[in-house]
């Protein structure tokens, strides 16, 4: 056991996969000679070499286009974009090609790759460095999503998606990158579509992804203070989305509030509360209710950032309110 | 006889292009070599044909892009490729497809969206893919293709197979930007790709000339490159059989990415909406006078071909459009197991627990 940074869980499970795998590749701007403009894969190209580990131009669709090539042709590539923002000038690839082409060909070709990508805000970017896009590659079928808010998870994750035979889009919290956990020693392989109840609770059960998980359960032991026991449930992944382990929760404890980073419309919790609403309904006690971003475009102040993005208080005084109505 | 493409050419070239800017490619094309260029510009011509009137018929539903007119390059690579090499094509791709071997009943049935189809009837005109030929996909929306072809030739050029990859496309597509970004990315990695522009002189309805700043749209912007600036005679299926195999083996050989215009003309509209009336008469007179497989059979029988070798060609497929098309009729829609099937690679479509 060894306390890691979520961003060297990074550098430590891309060097587990290619380690164990030749046919594991690396491609991204800045990635190799830089080691990222996050740091986040310092020391891989000086470890695995210019042939494993390779620096791009800044050519969006030409990596992913790269990425979905040797994915159809035998390897198993890693494809970085830098920020989840960038995504919207290559997602054809991801849409319209990696996404359909199994099901279009009747199964003839398979895309074992990864794209990871930093995602989210916090840091004062302004609105096209800070998205949190996970929704809208939960609304494609063909992907899975997948959202890590450990360092512990950011290994076991990974190697589950780079060892799945169908591609995983693999969203990095930039606000988490300087956060540290426990991560056991050895290799570590975890399992795609398996939420992770955190913290057990009675009351009220709190489900959220990425940097909103820190947020929850800090909320959680305020809630807690305030006489709520609420069960905190970290998503983990989208697609293929862990419905049982969170039903579970929400039988027991009758109430759900999901904490999304992303804007209002159509969040990942959207999908959520309908899937509660046909298949729990009888078991709540009384609305689901979701905490997002406001559906604006992310400011950049870190005033105005702040009271965008789902706060702790803002949690806490959301389910308080709630519990006491 | 075997023949290079200057010989016996009495015919003046393709319309408004001057010969000395063509690509002289060296090397002879051997007999059986061109029997087989002949055999596979027939069958796609026939095919289409066939593929049209069916369209008629309301048979083949939603669209379909024919390659009517511009079976030379098709048909060249068909015959240069390896067996093992990949293609890339694009919604205009059923000529490219049946170029690699893929059967014709497969390509008719997914046309009419029957169960024989070789997509199960899941991918259509636009989609065509058969890999155990080496056709890696048919991609609709242009310019993708020339990113995920780069991907292959990577992947290749890593694994040390001697692979190529070669991705065909319209003369629209030089005008976005996945084709620079692949055409540089390419260069950079010295891959084994060959990117084939068709210039139909149409981006769909509108004069490429017209939309684009260079005369040439893949030619003149192969300097950019790095690259050897090669326009072809993309009617002459010499020149473009022996201009294939100059490149693939320049990409095999680690020689990196070639970047081929092959002029020639679309006879018809874009896609089956389309009458193509926005074409100048003239200049479609002019195209209909140098059609390739007109021009290639006037030039085996000039070589000593016999008429009665090239009408035999001509009746089989005749023939395997037939069957083809019988096979195609007489199959079943595909079943209901097969919609929810294929979303991932174990075969399933399970989003949840």
């Amino acid at each position: 056991m060894a306390e890691l940074t979520y961003r060297s869980a990074v550098a430590r499970a891309i060097t587990q996969e290619m380690e164990r795998d030749p046919n594991v590749v690396f491609l991204g701007e800045d990635v190799a000679g830089a080691g990222g403009v996050f740091k986040a894969t310092v020391g891989l190209l000086e470890r695995f070499g210019p042939e494993r580990v390779r620096d791009t131009p800044i050519s969006e669709q030409a990596i992913l286009g790269a990425a979905m090539g040797a994915a159809m042709t035998g390897l198993r590539p890693i494809a970085e974009i830098m920020f989840a923002d960038f995504f919207a000038v290559c997602w054809d690839l991801v849409a319209n090609q990696i996404a359909k082409s199994s099901y279009m060909t009747a199964g003839q070709v398979s895309f074992p790759l990864v794209i990871r990508s930093g995602n989210g805000g916090g840091l004062r970017f302004g609105a096209q460095h800070s998205q949190s896009v996970e929704s809208w590659a939960m609304a494609i079928p063909g992907l899975k999503v997948v959202a890590p808010s450990t360092p512990a998870d950011v290994i076991g994750l990974f190697a589950a998606a780079v060892r799945d035979p169908d591609p995983v889009l693999f969203f990095e919290h930039k606000g988490l990158y300087a956060t540290k956990g426990e991560v056991p020693d050895g290799e570590l392989v975890d399992t795609l579509g398996s939420a992770r109840v955190l913290k057990p609770g009675g009351d009220a059960t709190i489900v959220a992804l990425a940097a909103m998980v820190p947020r929850a359960l800090e909320a959680a032991v305020i809630l807690a203070e305030r006489g709520i026991d609420a069960a905190v449930v970290d998503v983990r992944s989208l697609v293929p989305l862990d419905t049982r382990t969170i039903l579970g929760e929400v039988s027991v404890t009758g109430r759900l509030f999901t904490v999304e980073e992303n804007p209002r419309l159509c969040g990942w919790g959207a999908e959520l509360v309908s899937i509660v609403a046909e298949e729990c309904f009888n078991d709540l006690d009384g609305p689901p209710l979701r905490i997002t971003t406001p559906h604006i475009p992310l400011p950049s102040a870190d005033a105005l950032e702040d009271m965008a993005i789902p706060s702790v208080e803002r949690i806490v005084t959301t389910i308080e309110r709630a519990m006491q109505s | 006889m075997s023949a290079s493409p200057d010989d016996a050419t009495s015919l003046s070239g393709p319309p408004g292009i001057d010969p000395a800017a063509l690509h002289r490619p060296g090397g002879s094309v051997d007999d059986t070599t061109q029997l087989a260029l002949f055999r596979q510009m027939v069958r796609m011509r026939k095919f289409e044909t066939r593929a049209y009137d069916l369209f008629m018929e309301n048979l083949v539903k939603g669209t379909s892009h024919l390659s009517l007119g511009q079976e030379a390059i098709a048909a060249a690579f068909g015959e240069a490729m390896d067996e093992n090499d990949y293609t890339f094509a694009t919604y205009r791709g059923h000529a490219h497809t049946l170029a690699r071997g893929t059967s014709m009943t497969g390509v008719m049935g997914e046309l009419l969206g029957r169960s024989c189809g070789v997509l199960a009837g899941k991918g259509g005109s636009m989609h065509l893919t058969d890999v155990r030929h080496g056709v890696m996909g048919s991609y609709a929306i242009v310019g993708a293709h020339l990113t995920i072809a780069l991907g292959a030739a990577w992947s290749a050029q890593y694994r040390g197979d001697p692979r190529v990859a070669v991705a065909f496309f319209g003369d629209g597509t030089t005008n976005i930007g996945a084709f620079h970004e692949s055409l540089n990315l390419a260069a950079v990695w010295n891959l084994p790709v060959v990117f084939v522009c068709e210039n139909n002189l149409y981006m769909e309805y509108t004069p490429i000339g017209s939309v684009t700043s260079v005369a040439n749209p893949a030619a003149d912007r192969a300097s950019a490159y790095g690259l050897e600036s090669i326009l072809v005679d993309g009617n002459d299926a010499d020149a473009m059989y022996l201009t294939a195999r100059e490149c693939i083996e320049r990409a095999r050989s680690g020689g990196g990415p070639s970047l081929i215009e092959a002029r020639t003309y679309r006879s018809g509209g874009h896609s089956r909406a389309d009458p193509g009336t926005y074409k100048p008469p003239d200049e479609a007179a002019a195209w209909a006078a140098y059609d390739p497989i007109s021009i290639y059979r006037a030039r085996l029988v000039g070589r000593g071909v016999s008429e009665a070798a090239l009408d035999a060609i001509e009746e089989t497929a005749d023939g395997d459009v037939e069957t083809a098309t019988r096979e195609a009729k007489a199959s079943p829609p595909p079943g209901p197991e097969t919609l929810m099937s294929n979303v991932w690679s174990d075969g399933g479509s399970s989003w949840r627990n």
